[in-house]
């Protein structure tokens, strides 16, 4: 098991994904999986921080403290979000 | 089969096959101004059949199948006949229709324009779009609305309205003059009576309708209305849609369209007066 720090993780090909913000909540169709996922913040916020590129969390922290103005980063909850996007195949863990 | 028909209700053909000749005999009286499936061709067939070869005469029992059956489903008996043809009907439409999003919900038309009606069994869709086709809306169908992926229009499927329970007497008292089927009591439903659509929904049931205004409605509460977010919609559009997951992304595209594009409020109401005077003043204030 690789430690949370250690960890790289990267986005799926945007074209594999449909995504239509609408109020609070945004819709995100997956086309390799055929699922519908209602998302709130910080999800989508997370799919636009990554890159196809993997990268470690504290490069993703930073990018996200920095584009979302964050007051409080923190890591083990970034990683938490991170694994549960990759579990449901919206991002890819290495 | 021994005993059959085909009618078309609005884009769908069926035909339906039975052992017995009363449910066909109750079909053809009550669908007898409907079309036939259009070259004679059914999209679904309906089989009515005895789950025993003796079962036919012997407490006769229907088990419903067709193109696609839900094993293991409980047979109602012969009585039932007709209500076992009407599921049968709406079975083959909520497992295989793939041409259209369903949305299990009641529809009616004014001005080109479509208002969709959709809540939990209970909730009075069936009841309103009856309310409201007596007075001068085109009805469009109380169990599916078909919305068109290619177009985002709505396309009516005016079925036989089923009433259940208080709404029997409330519509026999409004449109005395209607085609009814036999009471049918003691269903799993409660009682059952159906009532043909008046002339003009199934005259114009090949006509689709701009989607304008989504209501869910909840009966027994004093009047009460307030707007739905799109999100809300579309969670409860997908529960109410028995196909959602089978048209995969054509689905997904034509509800988030439909969510953006029209409003939707969850209306209370406390008898059908108020709710029709609501319905009314939310349908005006759309202009």
């Amino acid at each position: 098991m690789v430690e949370g720090k250690q960890k790289r993780y990267a986005r799926v090909p945007l074209s594999t994904l449909r995504i239509v913000p609408l109020d609070a909540m945004t819709l995100i169709y997956h086309r390799a999986s055929g699922q519908t996922h209602v998302v709130a913040s910080p999800v989508p916020e997370l799919i636009e921080i990554l890159d196809e590129t993997p990268r470690d969390v504290a490069a993703l922290l930073a990018r996200l403290t920095e584009q979302f103005d964050l007051d409080d980063p923190d890591e083990a909850a970034l990683i938490a979000r991170l694994d549960e996007l990759s579990d449901i195949g919206l991002a890819i863990r290495s | 089969m021994r005993y059959s028909t085909r009618l078309r209700i609005g884009p769908v053909g069926f035909r339906v096959g039975s052992d017995w000749r009363a449910p066909i005999e109750q079909l053809d009286r009550l669908y007898r101004d409907y079309p036939r499936p259009d070259d004679g061709i059914a999209d679904f067939n309906v089989r009515l059949f005895a789950a025993r070869p003796w079962r036919r005469f012997v407490r006769p029992a229907v088990m419903i199948g067709g193109d696609y059956t839900i094993p293991d489903a409980l047979p109602l008996p012969l009585r039932l006949g007709l209500l076992a043809a009407e599921m049968g009907m709406n079975l083959q439409m909520a497992l295989a229709q793939r041409r259209y999003l369903l949305l299990h919900a009641s529809a009616v038309e004014r001005d080109g324009k479509a208002l969709v009606m959709t809540g939990v069994s209970g909730a009075g869709k069936s009841t309103l779009a009856t309310l409201l086709m007596a007075r001068g809306w085109r009805f469009m169908g109380d169990e599916f609305a078909l919305l068109d992926p290619e177009t985002g229009l709505i396309h009516g499927f005016p079925r036989l309205v089923s009433l259940k329970n208080e709404s029997v007497g409330v519509v026999e008292r409004l449109m005395p003059d209607a085609r009814f089927g036999p009471l049918l009591p003691g269903t799993p439903k409660g009682d059952i009576r159906h009532v043909v659509p008046d002339a003009r929904a199934i005259a114009a049931m090949d006509a689709p309708a701009q989607p304008a205004l989504i209501l869910f409605p909840r009966f027994g509460f004093a009047s009460e209305d307030r707007p739905v977010l799109p999100s809300e919609i579309f969670v409860r559009l997908t529960q109410a849609s028995s196909n959602y997951v089978a048209m995969a992304e054509r689905g997904f595209d034509a509800l988030t369209a439909l969510v953006q594009s029209i409003p939707a409020r969850a209306i209370d109401y406390p008898d059908t007066d108020a709710a029709v005077a609501l319905v009314e003043r939310l349908w005006g204030e759309l202009a």
